[in-house]
Formats: C-alpha cells, structure tokens, sequence
C-alpha cells in the first residue's frame, strides 16, 4: 500500500492520506485531478475493479464528499478516493468511460443528492424517485419527517417518547 | 422526460400498414369500474362458500414480507392444504398479499396490478408498515396507510409476522368471505374517486389511465 501511494506522490498532488486499516486506505484529490488520478491508478496500477460510488453531505462546510472505492484484485487491497465538491451547483465529472456501471451511481447521485454528472448516459431519468419535485432527499437540508406527515396521511394514535425520559419515568416513578 | 410510450402515434404493423395507435385509449378500458350486486340467498353463500375455499394469491412481493411468503408456499407451512394458491398473473388472482412496506414507485404497479384482477378481489396487507408505516413511517418515500389507496380486508400485524401468522390471517379472510363482507372490489367502485384522489396525490409521474382493466 504505501509503495502505492508513494509512486502516487510523483505523478500527482495528493493531499491527504489516511490508512485506515492494512488493507484499506483513503486518500483526499481536488476535483479537477480525481478523474486522471482513477485513471492512472485503474490503468497503471491494477485497480481494476471499482466497488463503489458514494457520496455524503457535509452541510456545515457546505460542500459534497464523494468517495470512489477501488479494488486491487491481485494485491487484496482497498483505496478510497474522497473528492470534495461545491454543494452549490454541485458538479462533477463523469467516471462512465471508465467503468460502464459508474453510469447508475452516478443516475442515483444525480436524483438523491442533486450532483450533476454532465455527459454521463441517462443522468436525468428518474432512478427510483419518479415524478420528485422537492428537494433532493438525501440532502441534509430535506427533512423527511416533515415531508412524509404532510403527504402520507398518517395514522393518528402514533406517540413517540424521549428514551431517556421514558425509562426514567418507568423505572423510578417516585424520583 | 417525455413520455412517447403513452403518446398518440403511428406504428407500422407487420404487414406494413400505417395504423394509429392511442395506447391510453386502445389498450385500457377508460371506463370507472361498476359496484356489482352480488346474488340472492343461497346462490351467493354458496359462491361466497366456493371463494373462500379457493384463493388464488398474485405472486407479488412488494417489501420484505414477500419473504414470509416462500415459506408458506412450500412442504413446511404448505398453504396449498387449505385451498391457498399463487398465481403468476392478476387475471387469475383473487387475493393481493400487500407483502410489507410500499414505495411509491411500487404503490404504482399495485394499483395497475389490483384493477387487473377479476372481481370479487381481496387485500390481505401483510406487517406493521401496511398499517401505520411500521418502522418507515417518516420516510421520504414509503406510504404510511394502505387503506387509503385500496380497500383492505386483513390487516396482520407484526414486523414481520411469521408464516403462522399469515395461516391465521388467511382463515380470518375466509371467515369473511363466507359471511359475504368480503365486498372491497364493490368499495373501491363506490367511493372510486377517493381512491384515485388520493393515489394521484401520491404518484406524482401518473403515465397510465384512471383505470386499468
């Protein structure tokens, strides 16, 4: 792994690396060099296979985090490549070329977290949400409680408790 | 996205004539469903008797309960003893096992699925998310009452009920049945409008008639 990153080092900018166990390790590129930087570790060194594409909302820094998962089949190991992007018109460049099955991750991140991936084949068709006019549910600004009380009909009679209070309450009445 | 596969077009049948084709119009009944009254005296509980003796389950697994529904089917729990079978096509089906929690993007091919069966038809829904949304009652995407998209004869509860469970549902069913309350195919027909109100509330991508026999 570290013999890796270190041929890494020469070729590109890497920010940060962090090996999180032996066998799995993440590292953190700038958006514009992310694309060649997979290229360069899937062509050259054998990170053939890509497990995942996912991304996560840090909605306080206001920006995107996407992590593309590769795997080295001879070596056994992980590599993730974390890319920060910009939560206002969230963009970024498409990995179809690279890996055909890319194309449904990326159609999944454009419909969850609203992340454009311009180019990529069937990006704008509805995944699983059809006919979605909010905003896109996994952003953290959505709130689902609040989205589904008002357009499911809930059931009267559903009450909720503070667990703390709850067993408090049960459990030493007379306190 | 446009919609070409319920769009007014021309195809080219294979004798190489041009024919106009409006699939909404062509391919669906766009008629609302008619309450059927049922037969007098002995005539219907004797057909009320032969229904409840031969029920015909549609083989769709809409949530995680469809797994519940593998067991039952099999040399283990064995439904078929008690007259209890699965179909592959709603046109011979009689009974909609709702298995668990519905999306909306499966509430929309259960509604198409429900309105193919024949009457007389029943719902047995199927754990605790039919009835109140289960443990997906704030989620974004899954719908919290059943009852308000389609008439429902049992509900059974439990998260999820085991195949036991589903056995006793199923008798409940045909207790119903026999004492001719199993009536939901004539209940959507009469208050049709506030089911497909409330449907069309929720299926905001509606590509399909108002009803699809």
């Amino acid at each position: 792994m570290q013999t890796i990153i270190e041929n890494l080092q020469k070729h590109f900018q890497v920010v940060s690396y962090h090996q999180q166990r032996e066998n799995l390790g993440f590292l953190i590129a700038s958006k514009e060099v992310a694309v060649g930087l997979i290229t360069h570790l899937r062509d050259y060194e054998g990170f053939a296979h890509l497990v995942l594409l996912t991304a996560v909302d840090w909605i306080e820094d206001e920006h995107f985090q996407l992590t593309y998962l590769l795997h080295h089949p001879e070596k056994k190991v992980d590599l993730g490549v974390r890319v920060m992007i910009s939560r206002e018109n969230a963009e970024m460049y498409s990995i179809h070329h690279l890996w055909e099955q890319a194309r449904t991750y990326q159609r999944e991140l454009r419909e969850m977290f609203g992340i454009n991936f311009p180019g990529s084949p069937d990006v704008d068709k509805p995944f699983i949400l059809e006919g979605w006019e909010e905003i896109p549910p996994y952003r953290r600004d959505f709130d689902t409680k609040e989205y589904s009380e008002k357009t499911y009909f809930p059931r009267p009679g559903r009450e909720t408790h503070d667990p703390a209070e709850y067993m408090k309450k049960k459990l030493y009445p007379n306190e | 996205m446009g919609k070409e596969y319920i769009e007014k077009r021309t195809v080219i049948s294979p004798e190489g004539n041009p024919i106009e084709v409006d699939p909404l119009k062509d391919y669906f009944c766009d008629a609302a469903p008619k309450s059927c009254k049922s037969a007098s005296g002995i005539i219907e509980k004797f057909a009320n008797w032969a229904r409840s003796e031969s029920l015909w389950v549609l083989g769709f697994g809409t949530g995680c309960g469809a797994i519940e529904m593998r067991p039952l089917m099999t040399p283990r729990f064995d439904a078929y003893r008690f007259g209890i079978q699965w179909r592959p096509t709603p046109r011979q089906a009689s009974v909609f096992v709702i298995s668990g929690y519905l999306s909306v993007k499966t509430l929309k091919r259960v509604v198409r699925s429900y309105e193919q069966m024949q009457n007389p038809k029943f719902v047995v829904a199927l754990g605790s998310c039919t009835i109140n949304g289960g443990m997906y009652w704030d989620s974004y995407n899954t719908i919290n009452r059943l009852d308000h998209y389609m008439p429902v004869d049992v509900y059974i509860a439990g998260c999820m009920p085991r195949p036991e469970a589903l056995l006793a549902g199923f008798d409940k069913l045909k207790h119903i049945i026999r004492e001719g309350r199993g009536e939901g195919a004539n209940k959507y027909a009469e208050n049709f409008d506030w089911y497909k109100g409330n449907q069309k509330k929720i299926i905001k991508d509606w590509d399909m008639p108002d009803y699809n026999w």
